[in-house]
């Protein structure tokens, strides 16, 4: 691993409040190194800030190892930048090169309103999961785990719809502001185990008619989510909830 | 206000937790609609507990930091979660699991709360697979299996190494099912600042609920229940790095702390031997890398120091070191559990080798974690399918692909090793409980990493899903019942109580000091200070000498918070500064307290390893007769020394013996 200087500009969206109209702001010659993420960058520029006596640049972030789903960012015009199969905390300053001006936006949708600078409230996300995302049954009711037969081919294909992460890359990236692949992947988990089997034709139902209730755009088969996600989660799950779907209202 | 009286329920030690579940008081489905309950958190043991009690029947307020109940750092535990099924027929069972746990913890957690703990195992792995946990499965369709540290059987359920991500998304969805029912009122970017007690008729002082801050509004607000639950986690970033999230704090438990509930081994600390090692000094946090590599990784060193003065100069790489030259040294020095060892004697040897000069980078903090074996034994593409997204991860950050061939001598062939290093990782200590998962303070109960019961000085891996998922799922629902039965004539609270102002503008007040301070100093810049500290005082090996110094030095740090901090900004809508510093004053304080707890316990157990307290080969010596209890703190005051309290510990099914992994 290198110690090596870089240096980078930094082009960020800041907005107040919600109401506020927000602007582009270049914050230039930020010093980092290689080996160092792209949001511990963004600490090095809001450590700089608050020296200034500026307020530092809000974004969310948490684990900071790719798997809260809560860091987002659309970078350079990719939801979590360049790096493919990676969110934004796994983004290392060695894809970008040195002097390079980095433009950082929020998330771009309307159902992900901007809270500030570069958070966003993805709510819209845990309400389509209320409508429907879960298996109906109480605690304590539940056979014995291996009662239940499923095959690994089953239960490894349910495991990466699963993977999941609920970051909203997929609608960020959709230029429909689509949430099909992040609903389909919900769907997709349930539908392949026979735990969800019982109810799937309420569920689909449920979670197809809450994200359109919610503003999220309808899917145009361009594959920009599934392309832009840090989990590669598979456009074939559009597909699958499509079929679902379709099934369930004739049963109407 | 008595930590002697554990409530442990009489009987032998397996019929103890079917005894109590048949004597306890419950509450009728028609008096469940009537009482409140506040759940802080909604990680594996706080979204468990919030549904459970749910879909009992009690109306639940549940709080998180984050934007949703989804993003809790359970999310990020990778191995697995251990059960006492015997799926494998290794000669697993209830008694052997929580032998194994008990032993892991080097005899210091409660036995009668350890025997429940693996009891209610097997509940939990049937609650998740129905709930559509995609497990691993073999291809007969049953569930598969692997190994952890610590254990002689396989017994660790595992979904890729996203176990914790998708137990959580588990008890995220029952969750949404209680949300969707309107029994869960679900309040995200709410943070906890403090507990509300209210004293009774009775005058009995009793949580009735707490002061939290709306993060986008930046204003506090008030919620009252019949009983509080905090499930708000470790303080594992009182270190600044560690493998914890970057919110997690330690502000809930220390709020009712300084509120009376006594704080329980705060020394014992886990440090988890797998984790990438520290680039720099712009550092945000660590990441781990799962224990379940250790299943076909090998950990090694050079056995010639040249060899390590070379890699740490970068003048050969792990790769060009043949096999007669490497020192697998838990191999050597465990022979029974190999690398499989757990968390505390592998964190320990590693820094044993590092100090002694045989560290392979160039900070000289580093050990290797080597698939050469399995990948010429299995094939890379077994392996990749084992760990891949570990490897992925791995190369993202370090750029070096562990999956590499990259050398090969006298047809032996030798894969790129991975580089790791101890960090911090979990905490055992925390907010101390009775068997019913009771503070000291009548109607709040912690559960999940924030209590202190089931790990003693030193966690095994995949115990701590367990752990969150028993408390949730299958303890606190019923214990909880057996106070709130004496509850269902006290109707709903009002928020407009004396109480409740008085706790609000304390709030409000602590809020306004931060910002008035106006320093030159930043939230972080001090942070970065205490995580010093920890690390250098109170990490991996501590003194008497050093912890003394430790506390001087925190009360300075403390000193400089209090009169050189700077917040920009105002309180008027969101501000990240001051929501950090708020958490950064209890880490400050949380410290201090680890140092106290450390101080006076004059023997190394588990992962608390004094080194005046060792055997001639370096193994951590106990001293059963002086310090067989739960220490226990009792909160005198910002500036006082804390006082201790002492739980003595009963143990009636295990022998106490010397812990042994190497034969």
């Amino acid at each position: 691993m290198e110690d090596s200087i870089m240096k980078v500009n930094l082009k960020v969206w800041r907005q107040k409040n919600a109401k506020a109209k927000g602007e582009f702001v270049t914050y230039t010659d930020v010093e980092t190194t290689p080996d160092t993420s792209f949001l511990e960058t963004l600490d090095i520029l809001n450590e700089r800030l608050v020296e200034e006596g500026q307020e530092p640049i809000v974004f969310d972030h948490d684990c900071r190892e790719g798997i809260c789903g809560m860091c987002s960012l659309y970078i350079n015009g990719h939801p979590h930048g360049p790096a493919t199969g990676a969110t934004t905390c796994q983004l290392y300053m060695r894809r970008f090169a040195n002097g390079e001006t980095i433009t950082v936006e929020p998330w771009r949708s309307a159902a992900f309103p901007v809270i500030k600078d570069l958070m966003v409230d993805r709510n819209a996300f845990d309400k389509i999961q209320q409508a429907g995302g879960y298996v109906s049954f109480n605690c304590g009711g539940a056979q014995d785990a291996n009662d239940l037969p499923i095959s690994k081919v089953n239960a490894d294909e349910s495991m990466d719809s699963a993977s999941c992460i609920g970051c909203g890359a997929c609608v960020a990236a959709c230029k429909n502001g689509s949430a099909m692949l992040f609903v389909s992947a919900k769907i997709g988990q349930l539908a392949l185990l026979p735990q969800g089997a019982v109810e799937k034709d309420r569920r689909v139902r449920a979670m197809v008619d809450k994200m359109d209730e919610l503003g999220f755009g309808n899917c145009t088969n361009t594959g920009a989510c599934a392309a832009e996600c840090p989990k590669n989660i598979k456009l074939y799950n559009i597909g699958r909830m499509n079929r679902h779907y379709i099934a369930a209202k004739c049963k109407e | 206000m008595n930590p002697a009286d554990s409530k442990i329920p009489e009987g032998p030690i397996a019929e103890k937790w079917t005894n109590y579940k048949a004597h306890q008081k419950l509450v009728n489905p028609a008096n469940k609609r009537k009482l409140d309950v506040i759940v802080v958190g909604t990680g594996l043991a706080g979204a468990s507990a919030a549904s459970t009690l749910a879909e009992l029947g009690f109306n639940v307020l549940n709080f998180c930091i984050q934007d949703s109940p989804r993003r809790a750092h359970s999310i990020a535990a990778q191995g697995g979660i251990n059960a006492a099924k015997n799926y494998q027929n290794d000669g697993d069972s209830v008694y052997r699991l929580f032998y194994d746990t008990v032993k892991g913890g080097d005899y210091r957690a409660r036995e009668a709360n350890v025997y429940r703990l693996a009891e209610v195992s097997n509940n939990i792995i049937d609650q998740c697979v129905a709930q559509g946990v995609p497990f691993a499965r073999e291809y007969g369709g049953l569930l598969a299996n692997r190994s952890f540290g610590g254990a002689q059987v396989s017994r660790t359920f595992y979904a890729k190494g996203q176990t914790g991500q998708q137990l959580l998304l588990g008890a995220y969805s029952s969750l949404n099912r209680q949300i969707q029912l309107g029994k869960v009122k679900s309040f995200n970017r709410y943070e906890m600042h403090d507990v509300v007690l209210v004293k009774d008729k009775d005058g009995v002082e009793r949580a009735r609920g707490i002061i939290a801050k709306n993060l986008v509004t930046g204003k506090m607000e008030r919620f009252a229940a019949h009983a509080v639950v905090i499930a708000t986690g470790g303080y594992g970033n009182a270190y600044f790095l560690s493998t914890n999230a970057m919110a997690c704090n330690v502000s809930a438990a220390m709020a009712c702390y300084r509120k009376g509930a006594l704080f329980a081994n705060p020394a014992f600390v886990q440090i988890h031997p797998t984790c990438i090692p520290v680039h720099g000094d712009k550092q945000s946090k660590l990441t781990l890398m799962s224990e379940s590599l250790r299943n076909d990784g090998r950990i090694w060193v050079p056995k010639d120091i040249e060899d390590a003065r070379k890699l740490q100069k970068g003048e050969i790489k792990g790769s060009d070191i043949p096999e007669e030259k490497r020192d697998y040294y838990l191999e050597r020095r465990y022979p029974a559990f190999g690398n499989l060892v757990p968390r505390d004697v592998a964190s320990r040897a590693a820094k044993e080798r590092c100090d002694k000069g045989f560290g392979v980078n160039n900070t000289g903090l580093a050990v290797f974690l080597d698939f050469s074996e399995a990948i010429n034994r299995l094939g890379i593409d077994v392996v990749r399918q084992r760990y891949g997204n570990l490897f992925d991860m791995y190369e993202e950050i370090t750029d070096v692909n562990p999956g590499e061939l990259a050398n090969e001598v006298n047809g032996e062939k030798y894969y790129n090793p991975m580089m790791i290093f101890p960090a911090i990782h979990y905490t055992m200590g925390g907010i101390w409980v009775d068997y019913e998962l009771q503070t000291t303070i009548k109607g709040l109960f912690a559960i999940g990493e924030c209590n202190f019961s089931d790990h003693g000085a030193n966690r095994l891996g995949a115990s701590a899903l367990m752990q969150g998922l028993a408390d949730g799922y299958f303890v606190l629902p019923y214990t909880i019942q057996n106070y709130l039965s004496d509850q269902i004539s006290v109707p709903h609270f009002s928020t407009d109580l004396p109480e409740f102002d008085a706790a609000e503008a304390k709030c409000q007040q602590a809020m306004d000091k931060l910002m008035n301070i106006k320093g030159k100093r930043s939230v972080d810049s001090i942070h970065k200070e205490l995580g010093h500290i920890m690390w250098e005082y109170i990490g991996m090996a501590r003194n008497k000498q050093g912890l003394e110094t430790a506390i001087e030095k925190l009360k300075e740090l403390q000193h400089v918070f209090d009169t050189d901090l700077f917040i920009p900004g105002d309180q008027d809508g969101m501000n990240v500064e001051l929501d950090k510093a708020f958490r950064l004053n209890d880490f400050i304080a949380m410290g201090k307290l680890m140092a106290y707890d450390a101080l006076n316990r004059n023997e190394s157990c588990g992962g608390h390893f004094r080194e005046e307290y060792q055997t001639e080969e370096g193994e951590a010596k106990r001293d059963d007769e002086h310090y067989f209890y739960v220490s226990c703190w009792d909160y005198q005051g910002k500036d006082k020394a804390p006082e201790q309290i002492i739980e003595p510990l009963h143990y009636e099914a295990i022998k106490v013996q010397t812990r042994n992994y190497k034969s």
